[in-house]
């Protein structure tokens, strides 16, 4: 399994990508630059943060638009494992590769923090292996996601919403919505599962050293694809 | 040259953060009659030929996000 993560001017979670997948999840990984037009010879992606384009227009808009996107766009239809984390999100989601859109966040303030994630379906590689309620950080000034009330209700039917924000004991409340996101979801699925969006930062959470390891029950769905 | 002027707004529907803050700052300046605030985009183009439909084409392709904005063109100013 070999992973490309993807460079956008203007990403910068790209290196905690890289690491935390091929140091502590042990697979291949190699940093592609939004030009190439190719992921020939690769077998998912991962959409880093940052803020690519310096977040001009909206976030992500002028980064879904570059030509490795297409390429991306090939790999959500054939069902190969794609992950967007926090600006990767806003960037599957300006690519309309995922539905809905971020915008800032409720309370206006730029959050760094933990939050509680729990899985909302388990039909998808990107979920299977999140049993519990998981720890794992965030980090964005735009991160409500906004959806019209149809959008949700049909996210619901299909089994595409991800992830919710909740406490600790796993239950939804105001609080844990931290960002105001619409229905406290934190990551959506595309249709055939195999593409997940989400704002918090799953690859920051793979190690002791860096305080929770529960990012690994998301990106391990590299691991069970390949299996 | 031809001069373009595109508005890009938020949908009604969707909480528009920024433009709330910037209207509770203006209530708190004395502007009780005050009730909402919201803040678009205004996006000035200029082209060498100015072409209704390529324009359009921008705005789709580029400058407003039809999940969560509306735009309009205005001000062509040959």
């Amino acid at each position: 399994m070999k992973i490309a993560v993807l460079k956008f001017p203007g990403s910068n979670c790209d290196q905690d990508a890289y690491h935390s997948l091929r140091d502590d999840l042990g697979l291949q990984a190699e940093y592609v630059w939004q030009d190439e037009t190719s992921l020939n010879g690769y077998d998912g992606v991962f959409l880093p943060g940052g803020f690519s384009y310096g977040d001009y227009l909206r976030c992500g808009a002028m980064a879904s638009r570059s030509p490795i996107m297409n390429e991306v766009r090939r790999f959500a239809n054939e069902g190969r494992p794609v992950i967007g984390a926090c600006n990767g999100f806003q960037v599957l989601c300006e690519a309309q590769i995922l539905p809905g859109a971020l915008l800032r966040n409720v309370d206006e303030k730029f959050i760094c923090q933990d939050v509680y994630l729990r899985a909302e379906t388990h039909r998808s590689p990107w979920t299977e292996g999140v049993t519990s309620t998981i720890r794992i950080p965030i980090a964005h000034g735009e991160g409500r996601y906004v959806a019209s009330e149809d959008l949700v209700k049909q996210l619901e039917d299909k089994e595409q919403i991800a992830f919710r924000y909740v406490d600790a004991a796993g239950e939804r409340s105001s609080t844990a919505n931290v960002n105001g996101s619409v229905d406290a979801i934190a990551g959506v699925l595309n249709e055939r599962g195999n593409v997940l969006g989400l704002m918090p930062h799953p690859e920051r959470a793979t190690r002791a050293r860096l305080g929770s390891v529960d990012g690994r029950t998301i990106l391990q769905a590299f691991q069970l694809v390949a299996a | 040259m031809p001069r373009i002027r595109v508005i890009v707004t938020l949908k009604p529907s969707l909480l528009d953060s920024a433009g709330r803050t910037v209207a509770d700052s203006l209530v708190k300046l004395g502007y009780s009659e005050l009730t909402t605030a919201r803040i678009g985009k205004v996006i000035d183009l200029e082209v060498t030929s100015y072409d209704e439909a390529r324009v359009k084409e921008m705005c789709d392709k580029l400058l407003a996000n039809p999940v969560i904005e509306d735009y309009r063109i205005e001000g062509v100013i040959e």
